[in-house]
């Protein structure tokens, strides 16, 4: 669920198709910078109804969906 | 004037002397206002008023009780304020405390009490803020450093290195936020006339007759060049030197 929502916003974002989306890759080679996700977060919070403060580096998309589903439990 | 029509400015120190001439003048050309000082909420109306702001526009002045040196204070007041204002795309760190002494007299608490107001004050507002920065996809700081960071001022270890921080974390701070269309600048006032400098002119002070122009600045002269550098696109990163020509 939370990888759906993230990988929706992130292929709005760089005008793709949901599916190219996967959990390994890498927001590098999406074109998408650290501030980029910090933007990103934010749209999700909206999204997903909840307070979502990056403090950890994540490097692909698996290591946003876990850091969301950690703080949704 | 419309161009800051639906933004919000956030003023730290915005009650009192420079803080509260650069509120004055942003609330003038249209923008919302949000000062936050140390005052209690029920002083705040009668100090407002004392500024006598006047706008065209249906801009909104409002104030926030916060301690920019606590972390979760800042953050809470910040959050608050995005949900009371019109969108928040500019900061303006100028709250500041003076404790001074020689370095062989000054405490511990001292030092440390001027750092955390001054320096880390303005990474917190910073750090919050750039979240709505970045959600507004736009963003201009100015922090008010002094020329006593540049060149130093015996009996102010603290005050001066606060100020010099800053200069780093204005460079710092614009390197990091350039891509978001965030702009981060620096003013440093030199000898400015306040409450207490009042009765100082240049002809019964040595200091002021250094000045090449002549006389102490007002707080004005700072409202304006804070409202230059908030209505500048592509200068990011400068210290902008408002004092007369003293430090030439």
């Amino acid at each position: 669920m939370v990888f759906e929502t993230v990988a929706k916003i992130i292929a709005e974002r760089i005008d793709c198709d949901p599916s190219e989306i996967k959990r390994e890759s890498a927001f590098r080679d999406l074109g998408i910078d650290s501030l980029d996700i910090v933007d990103l977060t934010m749209n999700l919070e909206d999204e997903l109804g909840i307070e979502l403060e990056l403090d950890q580096k994540v490097e692909t998309i698996g290591d946003l969906v876990d850091f969301i589903e950690a703080k949704q439990e | 004037m419309e161009r800051y029509s639906d933004e919000t400015v956030i003023v730290t120190g915005g009650l009192r002397g420079i803080g509260a001439e650069i509120a004055k003048r942003l609330y003038s050309a249209g923008a919302s206002v949000a000062i936050i000082d140390m005052a209690d909420e029920e002083n705040a109306p009668e100090a407002i008023e004392n500024m006598h702001l006047t706008s065209e526009g249906g801009n909104v002045c409002r104030y926030y009780k916060c301690n920019v040196a606590d972390f979760e204070q800042t953050k809470r007041t910040v959050t608050q304020i995005a949900k009371d204002m019109p969108k928040v795309t500019m900061l303006v760190n100028n709250a500041g405390i003076t404790r001074d002494g020689l370095v062989m007299m000054m405490s511990e608490q001292q030092f440390d009490d001027v750092i955390s107001v001054n320096l880390k004050g303005a990474f917190n507002m910073i750090k919050h803020c750039s979240r709505q920065f970045i959600k507004n996809k736009c963003g201009r700081i100015v922090n008010i450093s002094s020329v006593s960071g540049l060149s130093g001022n015996a009996g102010q270890a603290n005050y001066s290195a606060s100020k010099a921080g800053l200069v780093g974390l204005t460079k710092t701070v614009a390197r990091e936020f350039a891509a978001k269309n965030i702009t981060c600048n620096a003013i440093a006032p030199g000898f400015i006339a306040t409450d207490m400098t009042k009765d100082i002119s240049a002809e019964n002070n040595p200091l002021a007759a250094q000045i090449p122009l002549g006389r102490p600045g007002e707080p004005a002269d700072i409202a304006q060049a804070a409202e230059f550098l908030l209505s500048a696109s592509y200068i990011t990163g400068v210290v902008l030197r408002v004092d007369g020509g003293l430090g030439m």
